[in-house]
C-alpha cells in the first residue's frame, strides 16, 4: 500500500513538474493542479496510512484512529490550492486576452519595448 | 554597580529624544532652535559631569536592562575612562558646534533639519562609546554612518554634496558589515557579546585560531571609519558638508569611532605580530600620505581633510605599536587633536564664509582683516605643526619618543624616519595654512570683503583657542588625570611611566622634532616648483577609481541579473526544480537513515485498478496535454482517484472536500477554456522536451523514495493530544473539522482570510480587464462557433431545480453535522456553491444573476467577520482569541447537535468558502458577457408547458 501511495505521488509529480515547464498558460495550469495533488496526497501521508480508522471518535469501545493533524491541514490546503488555481486562471485569462496568446514567458520583443504596446493600443 | 548607574541610558537616549525637538521649534526662530538642540546636550553633559568624580576615581559604572538575553543582546551600558573622554568629547564638541552653525547657516538652509540630524548622530555617536554590548555598539556604529549620510548630504542640491555623502556611506557602511562579522566572531570566542566580559579574556581570545579574522574584519571597520589608507579617499570627498558637519564628523566624532574602537579593543587584540605590523604600518603609511597631500591642496578644507587623515594615521600608528606608552600618548593626542583641529576647521568656515572662497590662492593678508580670526587660526595651526607652548607640540614629542624606539622588521630606522617625515609635512602644511591664508600683503580681489564674524560664531573656535594654549603651557594640570583614567581604561591595568611636560631636556624625540621644523620651512619655500611638480607628476584618482569599482560593480550585477531573470519562467522554474532535487538529494546523502520499522499494508486489487487509473490518466494528461479539453476531462479521472483513495485511506473529511472542489475546479477550467485556444501548439523542440522530461522524472522518483523513507518508518505525533481533547475540550467527535474550528482556529481564520482575499483579487482582475482594451478585443472576438445549440437544455434545467433544494439541505446537514461526522463549514460551502454553480449552467448567467439576492462580496465580509466576532466573543469571557464553549442541542427529529462557539465560527467558515467560490466563477463568468453572450429572458431555451399553452390557446 505504501508503495502505491509512495509512487502515485511521485508520478502526479512528475507529470505535474513536467507540464510546469511547458511555454503555454494553460498546460501549466494543469501542471499545477497535478502538483497540487501531489503534494496534499504526500502531506497527508505524512501521517502514516491507516485503512478503517478515520479519526471520528467512537463512543462505545475501543477504536483505532489514523493522525488527525495532517488531515486538518490538507483539507485546508485543498480549499487554498483551488484559490491559488482560480487567481492563475484569472491571470492567465487576463493576459491572454490582453497580449493575444497565452505565452508564458517573456519574448525579446517584449523586453526590447516596454511602453510601445501601450502607445499602440 | 554605581548609584548613577540608572542616568548612562539616560545619556544615551536623551538625543534622540532632543532630535525630535528641533523640526518644530525652528517656527519659533533660528535661536530657539539652536537653544531647543542644545538643552539635551547640556543635559546630558550635567549627567557625565555627576557620573564624572566616581569615573575618574577609577570605577566603572555600569547599567543593564535585558532585552533578548537568549541572543545575548541586552540594551548595557558602561562608562569607564575611555568613555569619559569620548562622551565628553561629543558632546562638549556638539554644544559647540550647535552654537557654531546656529550663525553659520545661512537662512535658505533648513535649520531644523540640520539640528534633527546632529542631535542623531551625536546620539549615535555617544551609544558607540558608552554600549557595553557589542551587538548594541555595532547597531550604533551602522546608525553614524547612516546619519553621517544625512549629515554630509545636507546640502541636497549640491551634486558633490550627494556624491560625498555617497562615498562616505559605501566605504563606512561597508566597513560597518565587516565589523560586524568581526565582533560575532569576537563574542563567539569569549562566549559574552558584553564588553567588560571581553576584556578581561584578552589571553584566550589571542590564543584563538579565529583571532586573525576576527582582527582583520574589526580592523576593516576601524580603517573605514577613521579613513586610513586605502580606505582613506571618502574623508575630502565628505567635505562637500556645511563646515559644522565636518569640523564635527572630523574632528571628534565619526572618525575618531575607529580610533575609539582600536583603543578600546587595545587590552584583547594588541600585543601580536599581526595587530603591530597591520595596524602601525597602515598608520605609518596614511600620516605620511596624508600629511604629503596635504600640502598640495588649494583648498582650505581639503587641506584640512588631509590633515586629519594624516593625525588619524598618527593615532593609528601609536596604538598600533602595542607598547602602553604608545598608547597612552594616543589618548593624549586625540585629546589636543580635537581642540586643535576643530578650530582650525571652523575658522576654515569663517574665512569661507566672509571671503567667500576657501581656495588657498585667491587668499592671503587676511591676518589685517580679520584679526580674531587669524589669531584663532594662527595658535591652532601652529599647534598642528606641533610648535612648543601649544598642546600638539606635547603629544607630537611623545609620539616622536615611542617611534624613536620601535624596531619594524628589524630595522631601526624606518618608523622613526618616517615618523619624523610625517611631522616634517605636518609643518610644512600648517605653515602653508598660516602664511598663505592670513600673511603677505592684503589683496583687494577677494570675491566678499572680509572681517571679523560676530561674537557667536568665533566664540566655539575661541575657545578651543584657549584650551590649545592651556593644555600646551600646563599640561599636567588641565588634562592630566583625564589622560591617566582615560590611558589606565585603555591599557587596562597600570599605567606606564610618562609624564606631561613641555621640556624633557635634550632627547631623540626633541632632535625629530626640529628636523620636522626645519624641514617644514624648506618645504614651504620651496612650495611653488614643488606644487608644480607635484600636479604635472601622474597620481591615482582615488575618486576615479572609486567610480569605476561601483560602475563595475552594478554592471556585474546587471549583468547576472539579466541573465538569471530572463523573463522565462519556464526557466526559472527548471532551476528551481534541479536545484531544490539536487538540494534534496544532498540532504539525503548527508544523514543516516535509521532502518525501516513500520510493516507495510497489503494492496487489495481494488486499490491496484485505482492505482493503475491514475497512472494511466496522468500519463495521458501529459501526452496529450496539447488537446486541452480531454486533458480537463482526465484532470477529473485523477481527481476522482485522490478522492477514493482518501475514503480508503481513512480520510472521509478530505475525500469529500476533494471531489467537491474537483467539481469546481473543472467548471473553472472549462469556463476558462472557453475564451483560451483550444489546443496547445508544439513549440518546444524534442531536445527541450526530453530535458523537461528527464528533469520531471528525476523530481518524481526522488518525491517517490523521499515519500517511501517516511511511510515505511514510525513517528512521533502530537495528535495524540488532540484525540483525546476532541471531545471534552472541544465538543465534537470528528478530529478533523475540531482541530480545524477549535485547535487551530488561528490557522483557519487566517485561510478563510486568505482564500477571501483571492476571490476578491480575481474580481478586481476582471473589472479591470473589462474596463482596459481587452474588453473591445472581447467584444470582437467571434466564440459563436463554440456554443452549442441546445445551450439551456430542458432536462438539465428541469434536473438542477429539482437538485436544488435537495442538495442545500445537503449542504445544511454537512454542515450541522461536521463537529462530530465528516463535513463541516468548508465542504458544506462547496456543496452549496456547486447547487448554485448549476444553476448558471443550466439557465445561464444573465437569468441567474437577475435572480440572485446577496452580494458575494459581503458573504465573504460577513464571513470572515462573524469567524472573526466569535473568536472575539472568547474576550468577553475572559479568555484568549477563539476559545471556544460549546453546549448540545437535541431537536426533535434531527439528530443531535453541538451549538456552540465553533458552531458560529465555522458558519463563517461556511459563508466565506460559499462567498469566495461564488465570486471567483461569477467574475470569469461576466467576461463572457462581454464576449458576446446573449441574455435569455426565459430559463430555458425551449419551454414544452409554453407550445402546451400556445397550442391550447390556438385551438380555442
Amino acid at each position: 500500500m505504501e508503495l502505491v501511495v509512495a509512487s502515485a505521488v511521485g508520478v502526479l509529480t512528475a507529470g505535474g513538474v513536467y507540464l510546469i515547464l511547458r511555454l503555454r498558460a494553460f498546460p501549466v495550469i494543469l501542471g499545477l493542479a497535478l502538483l497540487s495533488y501531489a503534494v496534499n496526497v504526500f502531506l497527508f501521508a505524512t501521517g502514516r496510512l491507516a485503512i478503517n480508522a478515520p479519526p471520528v471518535l467512537q463512543k462505545y469501545g475501543e477504536a483505532t484512529y489514523t493522525d488527525p493533524l495532517p488531515q486538518a491541514l490538507v483539507l485546508t490546503a485543498i480549499v487554498i490550492s483551488f484559490g491559488m488555481t482560480a487567481v492563475l486562471v484569472m491571470i492567465a485569462l487576463g493576459a491572454f486576452i490582453e497580449a493575444g496568446d497565452d505565452q508564458i514567458n517573456m519574448t525579446e520583443t517584449d523586453e526590447d519595448e516596454p511602453a510601445g504596446k501601450d502607445a499602440a493600443a | 554597580m554605581s548609584s548613577g548607574s540608572s542616568l548612562l541610558p539616560i545619556i544615551a537616549i536623551l538625543p534622540f529624544l532632543g532630535a525630535l525637538v528641533p523640526g518644530l521649534m525652528i517656527r519659533a526662530g533660528r535661536t530657539a532652535c539652536a537653544t531647543f538642540t542644545a538643552a539635551p546636550t547640556i543635559l546630558a553633559l550635567v549627567m557625565l559631569g555627576v557620573l564624572a568624580p566616581d569615573v575618574m576615581r577609577g570605577e566603572v559604572i555600569e547599567a543593564r536592562i535585558e532585552w533578548l538575553p537568549q541572543l545575548g543582546l541586552s540594551a548595557s551600558f558602561f562608562l569607564d575612562g575611555l568613555g569619559l573622554l569620548f562622551a565628553g568629547m561629543i558632546l562638549g564638541m556638539g554644544l559647540l558646534i550647535t552654537l557654531y552653525a546656529r550663525f553659520y547657516l545661512s537662512g535658505e538652509d533648513p535649520m531644523g533639519q540640520f539640528y534633527t540630524y546632529l542631535l542623531l548622530f551625536q546620539g549615535a555617536m555617544l551609544g558607540i562609546v558608552i554600549s557595553d554590548n557589542i551587538l548594541l555598539l555595532l547597531i550604533f556604529w551602522e546608525l553614524t554612518s547612516l546619519t553621517s549620510f544625512l549629515l554630509i548630504g545636507y546640502w541636497k542640491h549640491l551634486p558633490e554634496g550627494r556624491q560625498g555623502a555617497r562615498m562616505a556611506l559605501a566605504v563606512t557602511g561597508g566597513g560597518g558589515l565587516a565589523m560586524i562579522g568581526g565582533m560575532l566572531i569576537l563574542g563567539n570566542i569569549a562566549g559574552s557579546y558584553d564588553l567588560t566580559d571581553i576584556l578581561t579574556q584578552g589571553d584566550a581570545i589571542r590564543a584563538s585560531e579565529w583571532y586573525l579574522p576576527a582582527l582583520i574584519l574589526i580592523l576593516i571597520g576601524a580603517f573605514t571609519k577613521s579613513a586610513q589608507f586605502p580606505f582613506h579617499f571618502w574623508l575630502p570627498h565628505a567635505m562637500a558638508a556645511p563646515t559644522p558637519v565636518s569640523a564635527y564628523l572630523h574632528s571628534a566624532t565619526m572618525v575618531k569611532a575607529g580610533v575609539f574602537l582600536l583603543a578600546r579593543m587595545w587590552p584583547v587584540l594588541s600585543g601580536t605580530e599581526a595587530w603591530f605590523y597591520i595596524v602601525s604600518t597602515t598608520g605609518l603609511i596614511t600620516m605620511v600620505l596624508g600629511a604629503l597631500i596635504a600640502i598640495f591642496k588649494d583648498d582650505l578644507k581639503a587641506l584640512l581633510a588631509f590633515s586629519t587623515v594624516s593625525h588619524l594615521g598618527l593615532l593609528t600608528m601609536l596604538l598600533g605599536l602595542g607598547t602602553k606608552f604608545a598608547a597612552v600618548v594616543a589618548v593624549f593626542h586625540i585629546i589636543n587633536h580635537l581642540t586643535f583641529k576643530a578650530a582650525l576647521f571652523m575658522s576654515a568656515g569663517i574665512v569661507d564664509h566672509e571671503a567667500h572662497t576657501r581656495d588657498i590662492k585667491r587668499l592671503g593678508g587676511l591676518a589685517r582683516l580679520m584679526p580674531v580670526t587669524a589669531a584663532i587660526a594662527i595658535v591652532t595651526a601652529l599647534s598642528m605643526a606641533g610648535i612648543p607652548l601649544f598642546n600638539g607640540f606635547l603629544s607630537k614629542e611623545m609620539m616622536l619618543d615611542a617611534a624613536s624606539e620601535t624596531v619594524w622588521a628589524g630595522s631601526h630606522l624606518v618608523v622613526p624616519v618616517l615618523a619624523t617625515l610625517g611631522a616634517l609635512l605636518s609643518v610644512a602644511y600648517s605653515f602653508r595654512f598660516i602664511s598663505h591664508v592670513f600673511l603677505g600683503p592684503v589683496r583687494d580681489d577677494y570675491p566678499s570683503k572680509p572681517h571679523d564674524p560676530p561674537f557667536g560664531m568665533w566664540a566655539a573656535p575661541g575657545f578651543l583657542a584657549v584650551f590649545v594654549l592651556l593644555i600646551g603651557i600646563l599640561p599636567a594640570t588641565i588634562v592630566g588625570p583625564l589622560v591617566a583614567v582615560a590611558g589606565g581604561a585603555v591599557v587596562g591595568g597600570e599605567l606606564p611611566y610618562y609624564s606631561l611636560k613641555i621640556w624633557h631636556g635634550v632627547n631623540a624625540a626633541l632632535v625629530m622634532s626640529m628636523i620636522a621644523v626645519a624641514g617644514g620651512l624648506v618645504v614651504l619655500l620651496l612650495h611653488r616648483p614643488l606644487d608644480r611638480l607635484w600636479q604635472a607628476a601622474p597620481r591615482p584618482e582615488a575618486k576615479v577609481i572609486f567610480d569605476a569599482l561601483i560602475d563595475a560593480s552594478a554592471a556585474l550585477s546587471g549583468w547576472v541579473t539579466r541573465n538569471l531573470h530572463n523573463g522565462s519562467i519556464s526557466r526559472y522554474l527548471a532551476i528551481f526544480v534541479v536545484a531544490t532535487v539536487a538540494l534534496g538529494f544532498a540532504a539525503w546523502n548527508g544523514g543516516a537513515l535509521a532502518p525501516a520499522t513500520r510493516p507495510m499494508l497489503p494492496i487489495p486489487a481494488v486499490v491496484a485498478v485505482g492505482w493503475v487509473l491514475l497512472v494511466v490518466a496522468t500519463v495521458l494528461v501529459v501526452t496529450m496535454h496539447r488537446r486541452r479539453f480531454q486533458a480537463l476531462v482526465l484532470i477529473g479521472v485523477i481527481g476522482l482517484m485522490v478522492s477514493v483513495g482518501f475514503v480508503y485511506l481513512s480520510a472521509p473529511d478530505l475525500a469529500l472536500t476533494q471531489i467537491s472542489v474537483e467539481t469546481v475546479t473543472i467548471m473553472l477550467l472549462l469556463l476558462a477554456l472557453h475564451f483560451l485556444p483550444k489546443h496547445t501548439p508544439l513549440e518546444s523542440p524534442l531536445w527541450r522536451r526530453t530535458r523537461d522530461g528527464v528533469i520531471a522524472v528525476g523530481a518524481g522518483v526522488a518525491v517517490t523514495g523521499l515519500a517511501m523513507a517516511f511511510l515505511t518508518r514510525d513517528f512521533s505525533t502530537i495528535s495524540d493530544y488532540h484525540l483525546a481533547n476532541s471531545y471534552t475540550g472541544g465538543g465534537g467527535t470528528n478530529v478533523v473539522n475540531v482541530i480545524l474550528v477549535d485547535f487551530r482556529g488561528y490557522d483557519t481564520y487566517g485561510e478563510i482570510i486568505v482564500l477571501g482575499i483571492a476571490g476578491l483579487t480575481i474580481y478586481a482582475l476582471m473589472v479591470s480587464l473589462l474596463t482596459g482594451p481587452a474588453a473591445r478585443r472581447l467584444r470582437n472576438t467571434d466564440y459563436s462557433q463554440d456554443r452549442s445549440r441546445d445551450r439551456h437544455p430542458l432536462m438539465m434545467v428541469v434536473a438542477t431545480r429539482a437538485m436544488m433544494p435537495i442538495a442545500v439541505v445537503v449542504g445544511i446537514y454537512i454542515f450541522l453535522r461536521g463537529h462530530n461526522q465528516p463535513g463541516g463549514g468548508f465542504i458544506a460551502g462547496l456543496v452549496i456553491s456547486i447547487a448554485l454553480l448549476m444553476q448558471y449552467m443550466a439557465s445561464g448567467f444573465a437569468w441567474t444573476q437577475a435572480r440572485q439576492r446577496i452580494q458575494y462580496h459581503a458573504m465573504i465580509g460577513w464571513g470572515v467577520v462573524v469567524a472573526g466576532l466569535t473568536g472575539a466573543g472568547a474576550w468577553l469571557a475572559g479568555k484568549p482569541f477563539l476559545t471556544s464553549a460549546y453546549g448540545y442541542i437535541d431537536l426533535p427529529g434531527i439528530e443531535e447537535f453541538g451549538l456552540g462557539s465553533a458552531f458560529l465560527f465555522d458558519l463563517g467558515v461556511f459563508l466565506t468558502v460559499l462567498g469566495a467560490v461564488m465570486l471567483m466563477l461569477y467574475s470569469l463568468s461576466r467576461i463572457a458577457r462581454y464576449a458576446g453572450e446573449t441574455v435569455n429572458v426565459e430559463p430555458m431555451d425551449y419551454d414544452p408547458s409554453k407550445r402546451v399553452e400556445a397550442i391550447r390557446n390556438g385551438g380555442e
